[in-house]
């Protein structure tokens, strides 16, 4: 049943939130400390356990391949629905404070990556919407 | 046409489904056309959506781009974070546990400097545009983190309201420019493999940067990056208002 897999989906993001906010409170932030994270790291357990492979195999995992498929989509709306306005109206200093960020970041990546083990190149990828 | 208007009104979601169903193939089709797909289909379609939320931003005084625009009400939804989440915690289906391990030390690293980096970038312009309390450049810096350790950190540290404001501005520009920028620079960077995307997730930590920079880049990236930058808000919202704000105190 297609239902069973969104619904460990649900369960996978309930507990990880959960976490995160209890994880926030315990170091005394305002802030969700890696829910998400937890959450997907709920998510690739299930999806190795064996005694979880009828919510994980068949329609079932359907369900969760359904939403992975929706994720473009969900990202375009977000971009949709951002505050580009105030980001181009915040003036200079808020302009030049992330682009300098975003660029001395990006110029990190290399540098970093080269640390431990190395994971080769994904094939090329076919373009499909 | 009234009947029309209740309809979608009560709708949105699926007006939403529509709306962003026909963006996506009219960006794939562009994508395919007009520049022989040598940029990806949804780097055009991220692309469309931050362009119509400025439109829209210009045309309603809103802060929340076409979701403000009454008839596109839906898109706030299905872009909202609830859906976001929902959306990426899905992508991890189908990730090796092998992967995540090896990765594991490097993605801690990365978090650290990616906060400690982006910090004194947002300090430093901070001090060049004439700010000298500990206070002020402590928040434009947090800014220059995410847009959510900005505000957080200049609340608990009490910063004037006009400096929280500057410090979100300039964590949304961090943001959007991450989303065009990671497919432009992805091939110079190596981010090809999953391990440089959770060094990357941690560098660049905005959530919704990396979720859109990476999907426009190579989606099958997508749950490496968004595992790590999870994390780094939280880590922002921790190091600001105590460890950075001390040391930038002393400094001044």
């Amino acid at each position: 049943m297609i239902i069973y897999g969104v619904a460990l989906l649900s369960a996978c993001l309930l507990a990880g939130l959960y976490l995160g906010e209890l994880l926030g409170q315990l170091l005394g932030v305002q802030a969700n400390v890696g829910g998400v994270g937890l959450a997907m790291l709920l998510l690739v357990l299930a999806g190795g356990s064996p005694r979880m492979r009828s919510l994980t195999t068949g329609a079932s995992g359907e369900g969760v391949k359904f939403w992975s498929a929706m994720y473009i989509p969900i990202v375009v709306a977000m971009a949709a629905s951002q505050n580009v306005v105030a980001a181009a109206s915040g003036g200079m200093l808020a302009v030049l404070a992330g682009v300098l960020a975003v660029v001395v970041s990006f110029a990190l990546v290399p540098v970093l990556s080269r640390i431990g083990p190395q994971s080769p190149p994904l094939p090329p990828l076919e373009q499909e919407p | 046409m009234e009947t029309l208007r209740a309809v979608i009104q009560a709708n949105g979601l699926v007006v939403a489904f529509l709306v962003v169903g026909l963006a996506v193939w009219l960006s794939y089709w562009a994508s395919r056309h007009l520049t022989r797909g040598r940029i990806h289909g949804s780097a055009i379609a991220i692309l469309l959506g931050l362009l119509a939320a400025y439109a829209a931003g210009l045309a309603t005084g809103g802060s929340r781009g076409v979701a403000d625009i009454g008839l596109l009400a839906g898109i706030g939804l299905m872009g909202g974070g609830m859906m976001r989440d929902f959306g990426i915690v899905s992508t991890a289906f189908g990730v090796q546990l092998s992967e995540l391990r090896q990765a594991g030390v490097v993605g801690v690293v990365s978090i650290l400097a990616g906060v400690l980096v982006s910090f004194i970038a947002g300090a430093l312009v901070a001090l060049a545009f004439g700010y000298t309390d500990a206070e002020s450049i402590t928040t434009i810096g947090a800014g220059a983190v995410t847009y959510i350790v900005g505000p957080v950190t200049g609340t608990a540290i009490g910063a004037s309201s006009d400096v929280i404001a500057l410090a979100v501005a300039a964590g949304v520009v961090k943001s959007i420019l991450v989303m065009i920028g990671t497919p432009l620079v992805a091939r110079y960077i190596g981010l090809n493999n999953p391990q440089s995307a959770m060094v990357f997730g941690g560098l660049m930590g905005t959530t919704s940067g990396v979720a859109g920079g990476l999907a426009a880049t190579d989606p099958r990236l997508v749950p490496y990056g968004a595992m790590t930058a999870t994390f780094y808000t939280g880590v922002g919202c921790l190091l600001g208002p105590s460890v950075l704000y001390f040391i930038v105190r002393a400094l001044v």
